[in-house]
């Protein structure tokens, strides 16, 4: 039970979140990489929590959790009424605010 | 060396104003009521403005000969009478009070301005009778009156350059009087800016003696003289002469004084002989202990006495307009006064007895030379007149007397008082002496060849030219003058109220008598020899073969002489080039240098900004990969703080 290999693990998982933001075109996996960040955060809390002992973490995990549930719902319905009106889902396209 | 009565001049004590000179200040106030009424009453006043003007400056007269004859009932050692009219201010520990001090020196002074001035005014109203700004003209003159009045009245030297600025600007006014004229405009410009360097003189050694004795009050100073320093004196004393030299049109700021003929005649002799050139050497006699306890500035005033004597001589040689040779003559004889007063004890009274002879006979020449102007059209070239004198008999008789009295024929005025300095000057100094000898023949010439060209000779004039003799109003002060300047010289006499000029001026200037090296009597002999060659040389250049109507070439000291001996060109390019050049390269330096380094900034920035735009790209990856490298940059540097923070 070597709480480093799970540190380690959320470090992969939020850089692959990280890579796959900037890398990919599709809005929805740019989400989806988003959840993935979030996940490997929330995992970093758990471990800290068991390895000093307290509740603390499992606490902080549960509010990571609500947040990203709520971000789903708006960001979701932002991504539809995007691809209602333009026909694609790239983040490329959508950049009409430069100058 | 003997002295009179024994009396230095920073030994007088004012007395306070009573009786009759507790009206000294009407004195100033009648010319000055009578500028402001002139100047403000407007077309109105077109009509009686002339006869006011001449009748403030008469009142004045009538006053000043009241006050004289109140001084003469006096004891000599009690004339010096002090009225304070208001304190102009006190800042700190300097008290400036508008005072009045009327002692014998001020009072010759002013028994001269207004006597003058009056016969000028009364000129004036019929040389300027057709002038559609007469009014003007009078309002200025007396403005000038006024001012020239509270110059020699002044008791401080701070209240006397008020006077002297004031004389400074009637002057600029008057001598462009005819705006219309661009000439005219240039020279009153020129007048002024030259007078402004002798200005700044002024007011430097008002600022030296306030740092030296605390007060800028002319007897206070004076009396001071033998506690301050030598650098003080002969820093002031240099001041004072630069301030002279302004005022005066002595070299080097002689250039002025030829170009302000420009101005109406009444002006040139109002201003530009009997008076206001004269201020200057009034200062220098006024600060006399100063420069008495200050040799370097005392030399210095002979210098330039010397030098402007024989400078102004030189270029009257040589001019052919009637008013620029008077002109220079003035310049030529104000280089006397100068000498004289630079000799010290010695020498202030007859600096002054001639300034009062040459104000008699130079406004006598202008004002004669004005009324054949007014003859032959307002010409002014000699080279077109000739044989005048059938035609204006008048004019020619008080003219003649006035020559008489210049070249120093006695028994008329100027023989009395410019042999008396032709003594005093060689018992100083050898060269002083035979340089104002020189100058005395030099002056013969030119003078010689004003009448022959002038009055004698066949007729050169114009096809339009009718001369005739002008009306009584203008001939009756020429014959005043010219009767003054035929008696003036005996105002050396002791018989006179007040006792002749020696001893009523001694208690204010102080007069010593100088020892001579030859006897007596050979000064005028040897003067009169000398001023007999000039007249017959002149004639036998002038006076035998006619005139030419165009000038012909000349020698190099004649082209020179019409040239003001270059004074011009040294200004021009000693002072006027460079000061352009200084000016065009600030100006270069202004527009690209100051204005790029602004304009360079904002360009600058400008840039800068465009390029920062570009980070505005609109693509949303972008901006994330900036937001995650941010975050990197923050955990590292929290990771090598190592929890410092």
């Amino acid at each position: 039970m070597n709480p480093s290999n799970y540190i380690v693990l959320s470090a992969i998982l939020f850089s692959l979140g990280a890579v796959g933001v900037l890398v990919r075109r599709n809005a929805l996996v740019v989400f989806m990489s988003v959840e993935l960040m979030l996940n490997a955060s929330n995992l970093s809390f758990v471990t800290f929590a068991r390895t000093s002992g307290t509740l603390d973490g499992q606490v902080t995990a549960f509010f990571v959790m609500v947040v990203a549930a709520a971000e789903v719902v708006v960001g979701l319905a932002i991504i539809m009424m995007i691809y209602r009106s333009r026909r694609s889902a790239s983040v490329d396209d959508a950049s009409l605010l430069k100058l | 060396m003997t002295v009179l009565n024994g009396l230095l001049a920073s030994e007088q004590v004012p007395a306070a104003a009573e009786g009759i000179f507790s009206l000294m200040w009407l004195l100033i106030a009648f010319p000055l009521a009578g500028a402001a009424i002139l100047l403000l009453v407007g077309k109105r006043g077109d009509s009686w403005g002339h006869v006011l003007g001449t009748l403030t400056v008469l009142s004045s007269f009538i006053v000043a000969s009241f006050l004289f004859f109140a001084e003469v009932g006096r004891e000599a050692e009690d004339r010096a009478i002090e009225q304070i009219l208001y304190q102009f201010f006190a800042v700190g520990g300097y008290e400036v009070n508008v005072g009045l001090l009327l002692d014998p020196l001020s009072m010759a002074f002013v028994l001269l301005i207004t006597g003058v001035s009056t016969l000028i005014h009364v000129y004036s109203m019929g040389y300027m009778e057709h002038d559609p700004r007469r009014r003007r003209f009078f309002g200025y003159l007396n403005l000038f009156v006024a001012a020239m009045l509270l110059l020699v009245l002044a008791n401080d030297y701070l209240i006397l350059y008020v006077g002297w600025e004031g004389v400074g600007l009637a002057s600029y006014l008057l001598i462009g009087f005819w705006q219309h004229k661009p000439s005219a405009a240039t020279a009153s410009k020129k007048a002024f800016v030259v007078n402004r360097v002798g200005d700044v003189g002024m007011s430097l050694a008002i600022m030296a003696s306030f740092a030296a004795v605390g007060t800028s009050e002319i007897l206070a100073v004076t009396g001071a003289a033998d506690r301050m320093s030598t650098g003080w004196l002969t820093a002031i004393g240099l001041l004072l002469l630069l301030a002279a030299c302004g005022k005066s049109a002595q070299v080097p700021l002689q250039s002025w004084l030829l170009d302000a003929m420009e101005g109406p005649t009444p002006v040139s002799a109002l201003i530009h002989a009997a008076t206001m050139v004269t201020a200057g050497v009034y200062l220098i006699v006024r600060s006399g202990p100063i420069f008495e306890a200050a040799p370097v500035a005392q030399n210095a005033v002979v210098v330039v006495g010397t030098v402007t004597l024989i400078f102004g001589a030189i270029i009257g040689t040589a001019k052919d307009d009637i008013k620029k040779a008077l002109a220079a003559s003035t310049m030529s004889q104000i280089g006397y006064m100068m000498l004289a007063a630079g000799l010290g004890p010695v020498g202030y009274v007859y600096a002054i007895f001639h300034l009062i002879a040459h104000g008699f006979f130079k406004a006598n020449l202008f004002l004669g030379s004005g009324s054949v102007m007014h003859a032959m059209n307002d010409e002014v070239d000699m080279r077109v007149y000739g044989a005048l004198r059938k035609v204006m008999p008048w004019t020619f008789v008080t003219f003649t007397v006035g020559y008489l009295a210049i070249i120093g024929v006695p028994p008329f005025s100027g023989f009395w008082s410019k042999d008396k300095i032709i003594e005093v000057a060689f018992d100083t100094s050898i060269v002083a002496g035979v340089a104002a000898l020189i100058g005395a023949g030099i002056t013969a010439f030119y003078m010689t060849r004003v009448m022959l060209m002038t009055w004698f000779g066949d007729k050169r004039w114009r096809d339009d030219a009718h001369p005739h003799e002008s009306s009584p109003i203008m001939v009756g002060p020429l014959v005043v003058l010219a009767v003054l300047s035929a008696v003036g010289g005996a105002m050396e006499l002791r018989i006179l109220p007040g006792g002749g000029i020696e001893p009523w001026l001694e208690p204010a200037t102080g007069y010593l008598k100088s020892d001579h090296i030859l006897p007596t009597i050979a000064y005028p002999l040897i003067t009169m020899a000398v001023v007999a060659i000039g007249v017959i040389w002149s004639w036998m250049v002038f006076g035998r073969d006619p005139i030419p109507v165009t000038p012909p070439a000349g020698s190099v000291l004649t082209r020179a002489a019409r040239r003001d001996l270059y004074g011009d060109t040294f200004n021009e390019t000693v002072f006027m080039r460079p000061g352009q050049y200084l000016t065009r390269t600030l100006v270069w330096f202004d527009s690209k240098g100051i204005d790029g380094a602004v304009n360079g900034t904002a360009a600058g920035i400008g840039g800068l900004s465009a390029r920062s735009r570009a980070i505005q790209t609109g693509f949303v990856r972008s901006y994330a990969l900036s937001m995650l490298a941010g975050a990197v940059v923050v955990i590292a540097a929290l990771l090598l703080m190592g929890g410092r923070l």
